[in-house]
């Protein structure tokens, strides 16, 4: 499998008034054309960072990238020069968020921001061209009376409407790579429904790949092919969506999956949990980041962190993994 | 019939829209619409829908945070409406809250103990020392260390805050407490500790909850009886287990029909509804499900439907529920 995108022992963090504190403790993953990957984890367990990270997004000058390198299409991405990284950006990969009114700017007509969007990318398109194909994005991602909306400001637009423009623009360009950070986290469950369905409909109609960031394991498994689980900065598994739903071999996953309330479960029986919280990004354990909440912990890990290692088609981080079992 | 611990008749809250120079009442949010259902003691009532479907204003106005448009709230039989000074403060005492953010409902400038403590010195209740060891009590009682007592919020987690929420939530013995998103913020493994502790707490205390939230699946655990509000309206009501496995109105069944399943292996047909939710300000005639329902009909855009008795707690607002009976399947 040629990877589109490969990621490689990732360090990144933030220098803050109590000095550098690392986010990223050597984060590894893979996408390869035309899939779609899932990475998911709570709440500060460094997925949005590793977006931002492929993105050369993060904030500056607090946020750095320490390590490792972001292979995509034979280029490093870390080290990239500035003009090359342009076009990547925009061009091959594209990246939708969480919240499409902050990501859209509210004092210009939608229309615009889309317009502006192509000519940055294709100087020598002339405005009326570069409008006929924000046009046909708003008609393709199913916006209704697209010619009015490209007229409207984003305030005027629902959440729904929002995340399908903020769609449009990064499909625009045609991007190889997709990445989607918690793009339907803010949207309810019937419009979620609809995003789904658009980004895959997009996805059928032209390949490309999504990096799909979430921490919600039934949009996981609705939609993704592999998926890439993190925890406090670190992979902890990786594995096709069925594998790491049917047998998830890392104590963390296998808790998180128990977690989670299904609809086919008996009402009102105590749910699983997994003990105690995320330590602090300032006071990480020695070795194993989850030992502290970890029912399988043994000594020796918190004497070493265990390595991402592939075992049977996946790949996990543990010393002492859960048997293959179906859960 | 017993009576019930909270009865809800007819329920209506309109919010004004000003505008113009003077700032006149241009038009009305209709945020609740004609909505009844009862608790009983003990039990948890679920209330689910989508944002601005009125599920929180019916919560708000349950505890009298907002006075209602029109409608009645009887508890323990009696109108709330109604209740002289005294009544009132016990009706308060017996009706608490806890909000989504545990981040913006606990006060950042008082320490835990005087958050626990509040509720006993509004209600006169106890010493000093006495107040101060009860508040000790309530940490236990929802998992923190008694240690706690001299911090502030800020120094402890999302779920953490959400405890002491918790905590003074149950300070004064309530009967029945409403949980508006009381778990929406919280990561799923954090969801699953708060959760349990809810459910133990109904247990021990006996405590009716009304359990508002938009996660259908956390809903459907913890609920015995379940409410779907669409815009402003209840559309099915029925027991946990029966509506999930037999919905009747096209919207309840198109929202479980949307859920994600963890499990790839059922990635299904879904029932995607097109288009998004109207304005409360100026609801569709007829049914307010109409411009999204994949089976309206003439009627559907003119006649508004009422409640029907689908069985015996079971009531469902759709002209063609029985019609539509043999689309039960659900992904």
């Amino acid at each position: 499998m040629a990877a589109l995108l490969e990621v490689r022992g990732l360090r990144a963090g933030f220098d803050t008034d109590a000095g550098y504190i690392e986010v990223l403790d050597g984060v590894s993953f893979e996408l390869a054309s035309g899939e779609t990957l899932g990475l998911v984890g709570e709440s500060g367990c460094g997925k949005s960072v590793s977006a931002l990270s492929i993105m050369n997004l993060l904030p500056r000058p607090a946020g750095k990238i320490t390590a490792g390198s972001i292979g995509f299409q034979n280029r490093d991405l870390v080290t990239l020069p500035k003009e090359e990284l342009h076009d990547v950006r925009g061009n091959r990969i594209s990246m939708i968020f969480q919240e499409p009114m902050t990501a859209l700017n509210p004092v210009h007509r939608v229309g615009n921001q889309i317009i502006e969007a192509v000519k940055l990318h294709e100087p020598d398109l002339t405005t009326a061209i570069a409008r006929r194909r924000a046009l046909e994005m708003l008609e393709r991602v199913g916006i209704p009376a697209p010619d009015q909306r490209l007229n409207e400001y984003p305030h005027q637009l629902s959440g729904g409407m929002r995340q399908r423009v903020m769609i449009a623009m990064a499909l625009t360009m045609q991007p190889d790579l997709l990445i989607a950070d918690e793009p339907t986290t803010a949207l309810d469950v019937t419009i979620q429904a609809q995003i789904l369905d658009l980004l895959r409909e997009m996805q059928r109609e032209s390949g490309m790949a999504i990096l799909f960031i979430t921490h919600d394991l039934g949009v996981i498994a609705e939609l993704c092919d592999r998926v890439t689980v993190m925890y406090a900065g670190c992979v902890v598994e990786q594995a096709s969506v069925t594998q790491l739903f049917s047998t998830p071999r890392h104590p963390y996953t296998q808790g998180l999956l128990r977690s989670i309330p299904r609809l086919d479960a008996t009402p009102k029986q105590p749910l699983t949990t997994i003990p105690g919280t995320v330590p602090a990004l300032i006071d990480m354990p020695k070795g194993c980041r989850f030992r502290n909440r970890c029912l399988n912990a043994e000594d020796d890990c918190e004497l070493r962190s265990p390595d991402l290692i592939h075992a049977a088609g996946r790949q996990i981080a543990c010393h002492h993994p859960v048997a293959e079992v179906l859960t | 019939m017993k009576e019930s611990l909270l009865q809800v008749r007819g329920l209506k809250k309109y919010f004004p829209v000003r505008g113009g120079v003077f700032l006149r009442r241009i038009g009305n949010v209709q945020a609740v619409e004609d909505v009844s259902f009862s608790v009983e003691r003990g039990k948890t009532l679920g209330l689910v829908g989508e944002s601005g479907c009125g599920k929180s204003t019916v919560g708000q106005t349950i505890l009298k945070l907002h006075n209602p448009t029109a409608g009645e709230i009887f508890y323990e039989g009696r109108d709330i409406a109604a209740m002289n000074r005294a009544e009132l403060k016990a009706f308060r005492r017996d009706v608490q809250i806890i909000f989504q953010d545990p981040f913006e409902s606990l006060n950042a400038r008082h320490t835990v103990s005087r958050i626990l403590e509040e509720p006993f010195v509004i209600h006169e209740m106890g010493t000093a020392a006495e107040r101060r060891s009860w508040a000790g009590d309530l940490l236990n009682r929802v998992g923190l260390q008694a240690d706690a007592l001299d911090r502030f919020p800020h120094e402890f987690s999302g779920g953490q805050r959400q405890r002491i929420g918790i905590a003074r939530a149950i300070a004064l013995q309530p009967k029945l407490v409403v949980c508006d998103e009381a778990v929406s913020a919280l990561d799923v493994s954090i969801q699953s500790q708060v959760i349990n502790l809810l459910m133990d707490l109904q247990r021990e205390m006996n405590l009716a909850l009304i359990f508002i939230a938009h996660d259908l699946a956390v809903v459907k655990h913890v609920s015995d009886d379940i409410a779907v509000m669409y815009l402003g309206k209840i559309v099915e009501q029925a027991d946990a287990q029966e509506i999930y496995a037999f919905p009747r109105h096209p919207y309840t069944k198109a929202l479980l029909s949307a859920i994600p399943i963890p499990d790839p292996s059922r990635r299904g047909e879904r029932i995607i509804l097109s288009g998004d939710v109207p304005s409360p300000i100026d609801p569709p005639n007829g049914c307010r499900f109409h411009t999204r329902c994949p089976h309206a009909a003439d009627q559907c855009r003119t006649v508004e439907p009422t409640e029907e008795l689908v069985n015996e707690g079971h009531r469902v607002a759709c002209h063609f529920w029985n019609e539509l009976a043999d689309h039960n399947a659900v992904g």
